[in-house]
């Protein structure tokens, strides 16, 4: 089976500081890999990586059979990422967000409702401006936005976040199902307890490399 | 999933979004709009105890006032798309950066336009300005308008990407604004008939102006979200 993702001595600087300083790293379709390690590694620039947001200085990435460097655009409309970032306008109302970026993504209207509703968030909110909600229901909010367009890959990181525990599951069941029908999936995440049931794989990075790869999430690189 | 979306589309998309935005925060109304006004009133105590300089220079003055609100404008404007993550996220739609330009500069245009509407009637009010030559001024408004949206939409999005936005925008915007002011007051000074030539080369110089931004901006945008 040939690699979804497929970095080979990826190097990546922000500024002048190498976050990624050699990564050698395949993911196979309909994986779940699990990212660890401490604050800093390197998981958000990989993420970013993958996405095509963020350019090698020096290495090979192939993602989604695209080449990176010569072809970002191609791969980003066909990833999703949840990051820190709320990707939301905070002024904007719910359903209103969601109108935008399924349309921009060239997804229907009805993609962004269904997604609102698969991630529970109730019709009460619809109308509501992003920023007058809580943490954990803007993350549903951004994941909604990201499902709606359907993406092949999807990159996560830590989104567990904010969530309470119905929302947690709720995240555990989405990665299952997009695994299940064929996406694959990257998450970070610190929460090992949670993320070694759900990933079939774990890899572990630590400063800019990747210093563990096993195939079931471990104790390795937790949080110092 | 439906048919990837053209460059128009884009554009009009993100012009509605952006003028949804206003619609639910009301910067511009809120905020712009009695910035102006109080800069008009200003230039009114300024000069008001010689009526004439007043009345002679009331299009130099509008259109400085224009330009001032614009550069507020427009940090608000990519000061939101800066935020939350947002310029990533427009990147990872796909959209075409050229469209995603001539949706802000629709917008923009829009909303000056608007600002530009209530200022006229805040000059013949405050400056007691008789308005003449109508179709004339109607056309330096728009052509000087997207001139201002077309450039300054580049420039926002260059200086978007950067901690100092807020203070750099204006230094870098104002000086490549200095020809449409200059036109546009030129070309109203002609249409208010306070000098005796005719004022459409003014129009056509605006209109070639807001051509040659556009261009470059549609193509100037891609390398500009790329690096943002």
């Amino acid at each position: 089976m040939s690699a979804l993702v497929h970095l080979r001595s990826a190097v990546a600087l922000i500024g002048r500081f190498p976050a990624l300083a050699g990564v050698d790293l395949d993911v196979y379709p309909g994986e779940i890999l699990l990212l660890q390690g401490p604050n800093g590694a390197g998981k958000t620039t990989l993420l970013g990586v993958c996405a095509g947001l963020i350019g090698l200085t020096s290495g090979q990435a192939v993602v989604l059979g695209e080449d990176l460097t010569a072809n970002p655009r191609a791969v980003r409309r066909r990833v999703g990422l949840l990051g820190h970032d709320s990707f939301l306008y905070q002024d904007l109302s719910v359903v209103e967000n969601l109108d935008f970026w399924s349309r921009a993504a060239a997804a229907t209207v009805q993609d962004g409702r269904a997604a609102l509703e698969r991630l529970g968030v109730s019709s009460r909110l619809f109308d509501l401006p992003v920023y007058s909600l809580s943490a954990g229901q803007r993350r549903r909010v951004s994941f909604a936005a990201m499902i709606c367009r359907r993406p092949e890959l999807w990159l996560l990181d830590e989104p567990h976040a904010g969530l309470d525990s119905s929302g947690r599951d709720l995240v555990d069941g989405l990665m299952a199902e997009a695994s299940a029908s064929g996406a694959t999936v990257l998450f970070a995440s610190h929460e090992l307890d949670r993320a070694e049931h759900i990933a079939h794989r774990s890899v572990t990075i630590s400063g800019g490399v990747i210093i563990a790869d096993s195939p079931r999430a471990t104790e390795l690189g937790s949080e110092p | 999933m439906t048919k990837p979306r053209g460059m128009f589309d884009d554009a009009l998309l993100m012009a509605r979004k952006d003028l949804q935005l206003e619609r639910r925060a009301k910067i511009g109304l809120g905020q712009v709009l009695p910035f102006a006004i109080l800069v008009l009133l200003l230039f009114a105590f300024a000069l008001d105890p010689d009526r004439g300089v007043l009345k002679q220079a009331t299009p130099g003055l509008f259109w400085v006032t224009v330009l001032f609100s614009a550069v507020l404008t427009l940090q608000r404007s990519f000061g939101l798309e800066s935020e939350d993550g947002i310029l990533e996220a427009l990147r990872l739609t796909g959209m075409s950066p050229a469209g995603i330009y001539l949706g802000k500069v629709t917008a923009l245009t829009l909303e000056l336009l608007l600002l530009e509407a209530v200022l006229a009637v805040g000059v013949a009010v405050l400056y007691d300005t008789h308005f003449i030559g109508i179709p004339l001024l109607l056309v330096i408004a728009f052509t000087a308008t997207l001139g201002i949206a077309g450039a300054g939409a580049v420039y926002g999005a260059l200086a978007a990407r950067l901690r100092s936005r807020e203070t750099l925008l204006p230094l870098l915007l104002l000086p490549l604004l200095a020809p449409v002011l200059i036109a546009a007051t030129r070309g109203c000074e002609v249409s208010l008939q306070r000098e005796a030539m005719s004022g459409w080369p003014w129009a056509a110089l605006l209109g070639i102006f807001a051509l040659v931004y556009l261009t470059l901006g549609s193509f100037l945008f891609r390398p500009l979200l790329e690096d943002a």
